[in-house]
């Protein structure tokens, strides 16, 4: 077979509109519980955007200036060295924080939280940067399966899934597109 | 595969610069780059290489080179093994195999060897599961110097495409300038040569540089102005006749300086002979980056060991 | 009396300049007659080799036997076995043993292992200089009295000139040759391999072809100068060979060898081979413009003899790196293959070509019985198969010593039988 079945099986469950409620709710959410004088960070790849226009939502309500950076976990992620595939890492992104977060209220940013690992390796790289006063978490989707005890303090939108379900958040920064897909996406068969 | 960035080395070990592709070096000096960061900030470790053995196997004598490893090492939170043979009966006779069971035994992820003979990394690559890193083999390669110059060269200068890079020094021995050589040819810049031809390899043209017999002439419009340690102890009395008239003819002063372009950089591997290869003004003078090549190094050493510690599969030859 | 009778062979010998297919009859360790269906007395043993090439024993007088003193290497019976495996039937060993063969003892020593041992002829060769330190001349004419049939200092170079003419000078009484290993060990100093565009892009320490060619010239104008007799050891540049040219039309007593690996091999294989030490020898693998010169000076006469400069190391010492690792190849088992696959299949000389310079003419360089099949010659032959196919397995060398540079390669033709003193002292299984 030759023909490519692109987001097959997937179920859009925000668009675009939806997406930008979704994101000015958490934002006054944000503001609500911590005012705005608080760092956005991303972690990378789409905790990026989201952390950015996070931030400029809060900038226009509360009138002032929202610092924002992004963290790249790589260096922390547990499956990283022995347990991948021989000399295949995970390429390095950039790290870009604050000069200092010691005394911040600072708030991950990130799409989508699972397992919760990836909050883990968050939290010890912004620890080896500093000692922020308060770290919240901040997630667009919530799908469940965690395994840590982890859970996040801003939630854009619950969505319960089977593990072995997608979630594809697309950003148009990246990705040229905004929305939420649930469903198995087919592999592409060639 | 032109414009498609790489994401992974293609071999286990990393024996010199002439197997790599320009794509390597590329993903070397970009993680590098994200990694230099880690010495600026308040903690200066990361967890990535918990619990990962290196053994740092060193032949010879070298005490920059190994402690630059060693602080990549710590900062990637592997933990580390110092293996100094240099001189001692240790090292004349001992087959290379004998060497490699007996690291083995202590199951290393990585070996770091310096060696006074060439082709000893490559060999021992062959021999045995854990990544080898040549930390400068006989007169063959020194990898990650070259590397860490070029991340030098690039972080200064924005580029390393068309750059005149001229190396000056004792070339026939040094395994450095073979190394930057390699890489620079690779990634487009054009490397000179300069040194009495008592002290060039033969047919060096072979390596893809020009040859130049005086400084002057290479100096003319450089970007970068490399010189090399001058070892007379090592080589006898017939290479040239005295310091003095090597430093007066071949040694770079603030004078012969002005020949390269008014930004041009002033590097050396270090360590520094003042008034031998290079004068102390040129050396401490605005345009050196020669600390800046120290503190660089660890930023390359510490991305190679990233990039090699992938997970044990099938492991690649060395080629 | 014991006899053998060869029949239908294909009799190859250039001392007579024969080719042809005929029956051989060999008593008491002679050649008795050579002809077309020849008759033999009753019950004469008879060996059907049609198909098969004979050839006078071929001669190797440049080999390295190791014992006394370095038997974990090789010894004058592993060395003797090899030999024969090989299809020699003659091999001149050299004196770099320790102790040194600078001393009639070490000379008759040898001869009498060898002559123990039973499989081929073993000629020693005398020290030049006493120790072979290259500062007075050994005892050469004891040593010629006790059977040494030419005079060397292989493995070292003479540095010194001055001894090198007294040598040519002083040996001419006792009517033996000097065998010159040409390497200025200055100019080698320390390197490892051909010094060329690729030792520049290996990044190992170059020996240059002018080491061997100064030396070859110095060696060819003393012998003019002395009238003294010089043979060549192991040439490998273009340089030498214009040398020797030189030194011919001059009416210069000199004569050459060459090894299989050189007229094989080039630094190019070796830079593909990883740093392999068994890819180290002296002198060491030259440029492919060499190699097509020493295949040129084959052709043209140039070279007198090949030889295997067979140089046995254990596998411990092989083991080491590049630098550190001892120079030399194990060449007695795989010379004959070589020889004729590269040479004669490959359409460089003729057959009757390769046995003059594996016979005939290091017979005459050497002045060694032998090199001949004519009627009173000894009984010393070589059965080739020239269509056999066999690929090079050091693991079944009879050597103790396995280091080779061509292990897996596939070869057209080898030998199948050694015959010595009329005796069929090895036979291929
Ligand atoms: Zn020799």
């Amino acid at each position: 077979m030759a023909t490519k079945q692109n987001n097959s099986g997937l179920v859009q469950i925000l668009d675009r509109a939806a997406m930008k409620r979704t994101i000015d709710r958490m934002a006054a959410e944000i503001v609500e519980r911590d005012g705005g004088d608080v760092v956005l960070v991303g972690i990378h790849t789409r905790g990026v955007p989201l952390a950015e226009r996070l931030a400029r939502v809060i900038e226009a309500s509360a009138g002032q200036k929202v610092r924002s950076g992004r963290l790249d976990i790589t260096l922390y992620r547990d499956d990283v060295g022995p347990w991948r595939p021989a000399h295949e890492q995970p390429l390095l992104k950039e790290t870009f924080l604050p000069d200092s977060i010691d005394g911040e209220v600072l708030y991950l940013v990130d799409d989508v939280l699972f397992t919760g690992r990836t909050v883990r390796a968050a939290l010890d790289t912004l620890m080896d940067y500093g000692r922020p006063r308060a770290v919240r978490l901040a997630v667009l989707v919530d799908r469940g399966h965690r395994e840590l005890p982890v859970a996040a303090d801003v939630v854009g939108r619950k969505v319960p899934t089977s593990r072995d379900e997608d979630i594809r958040v697309r950003f148009a920064e990246i990705d040229g597109v905004d929305g939420v897909w649930i469903g198995r996406e087919t592999a592409d068969v060639e | 595969m032109s414009n498609e960035r790489l994401k992974s080395l293609r071999s286990k070990d990393l024996v010199g610069i002439a197997p790599l592709e320009p794509g390597e070096i590329q993903l070397i000096l970009d993680t590098a780059e994200e990694l230099l960061d880690i010495a600026r900030r308040p903690i200066k470790k990361v967890p990535t290489l918990r619990g990962r053995t290196v053994v740092n196997l060193f032949m010879e004598p070298s005490t920059r080179t190994r402690f630059s490893f060693e602080v990549a090492e710590k900062r990637l939170s592997a933990d580390t093994l110092n293996f100094s043979a240099s001189g001692s009966s240790v090292s004349k006779g001992e087959t290379l195999i004998d060497t490699a069971r007996n690291l083995m035994a202590m199951a290393p992820d990585f070996i770091v060897m310096r060696h006074p003979n060439s082709g000893a990394p490559h060999r021992l690559a062959s021999m045995v599961e854990a990544s080898i890193i040549n930390a400068g083999d006989g007169i063959n390669e020194h990898p990650t110097q070259a590397l860490l110059d070029a991340f030098t060269m690039r972080r200064h200068l924005g580029r390393l495409e068309g750059l005149a890079v001229t190396i000056a020094g004792d070339i026939r021995h040094s395994r450095v300038a073979r190394s930057n050589a390699y890489l620079l040819g690779k990634m487009g810049a054009t490397v000179r040569f300069a040194a009495p031809a008592s002290l060039m390899p033969l047919h060096a043209e072979t390596l893809g540089v020009e040859v130049h017999h005086r400084l002057e002439s290479a100096l003319e419009g450089a970007d970068v102005v490399m010189m090399l340690r001058i070892q007379r102890e090592r080589q006898g009395n017939m290479n040239f006749p005295s310091l003095r008239e090597y430093f007066d003819f071949f040694g770079l002063t603030p004078e012969r300086l002005e020949l390269a372009k008014p930004e041009a950089l002033v590097m050396h591997p270090g360590p520094i002979n003042r008034g031998v290869e290079i004068d102390s003004a040129v050396a401490d003078g605005s345009r050196s980056v020669i600390l800046d090549q120290v503190t660089n190094g660890v930023a390359i050493r510490m991305a190679i060991l990233y990039l090699l510690s992938g997970g044990h599969g099938e492991p690649t030859p060395a080629s | 009396m014991s006899r053998l009778l060869l029949r239908n062979g294909r009799v190859v010998d250039p001392s007579q300049s024969l080719d042809q297919g005929l029956d051989l009859l060999l008593e008491d360790g002679h050649v008795a007659a050579l002809g077309e269906r020849l008759d033999a007395a009753p019950n004469t043993p008879e060996m059907d080799v049609s198909g098969l090439v004979v050839t006078p024993g071929l001669i190797d007088i440049h080999v390295h036997l190791r014992e006394p003193g370095f038997e974990y290497k090789e010894t004058i019976e592993t060395g003797c076995r090899a030999a024969v495996a090989g299809g020699f039937t003659a091999v001149c060993a050299m004196p770099n043993t320790r102790p040194v063969n600078d001393d009639p003892s070490v000379t008759r020593f040898i001869r009498e292992r060898a002559a123990a041992v039973g499989l081929c002829h073993v000629y020693p060769i005398a020290a030049l200089s006493k120790g072979e330190r290259g500062e007075e001349l050994a005892e050469i004419g004891e040593m010629v009295r006790e059977g040494a049939v030419a005079v060397s200092d292989d493995g070292r170079p003479v540095m010194n000139a001055q001894l090198m003419r007294r040598a040519l000078e002083y040996a001419q009484s006792f009517g033996v040759r000097i065998a010159a290993h040409e390497e200025d060990v200055d100019l080698a100093d320390g390197g490892s391999m051909h010094e060329s565009e690729v030792s520049t892009r290996i990044g190992l320490k170059g020996i240059p072809s002018a080491a061997e060619e100064v030396m070859v010239a110095r060696d060819i104008l003393l012998a003019e100068l002395t009238g003294g007799r010089l043979h060549l050891c192991h040439m490998s540049t273009r340089g030498s060979l214009d040398l020797v040219r030189m030194a011919r039309r001059r009416g210069i007593d000199v004569t050459c060898e060459v090894t299989p690996h050189h007229f094989m091999l080039s630094d190019e294989e070796l830079a593909a081979s990883n740093y392999d030490t068994n890819w180290k020898m002296n002198p060491p693998l030259r440029s492919r413009d060499d190699v097509e010169a020493v295949l040129q000076g084959i052709y043209d006469g140039t070279v007198d003899a090949i030889v295997t400069d067979h140089a046995p190391h254990h596998a411990d010492e092989k083991a080491l790196d590049f630098a550190d690792a001892p120079f030399g190849v194990a060449g007695l088992e795989t010379a004959v293959s070589l020889a004729l696959d590269r040479l004669v299949h490959g359409r460089v000389i003729g057959l009757g070509q390769l046995v003059r310079l594996m016979s005939t003419r290091p017979a005459e360089i050497f002045n060694l019985p032998g090199g001949t099949l004519k009627e009173g010659a000894p009984a010393d032959l070589t059965l080739l198969d020239l269509r056999k196919r066999i690929t090079v397995d050091p693991e079944t060398f009879q050597s103790k010593s396995r280091n080779t540079p061509f292990a897996g390669i596939q070869l057209r033709g080898a030998p199948v039988a050694t015959i010595v003193a009329g005796r069929v002292v090895w036979q291929a299984s």
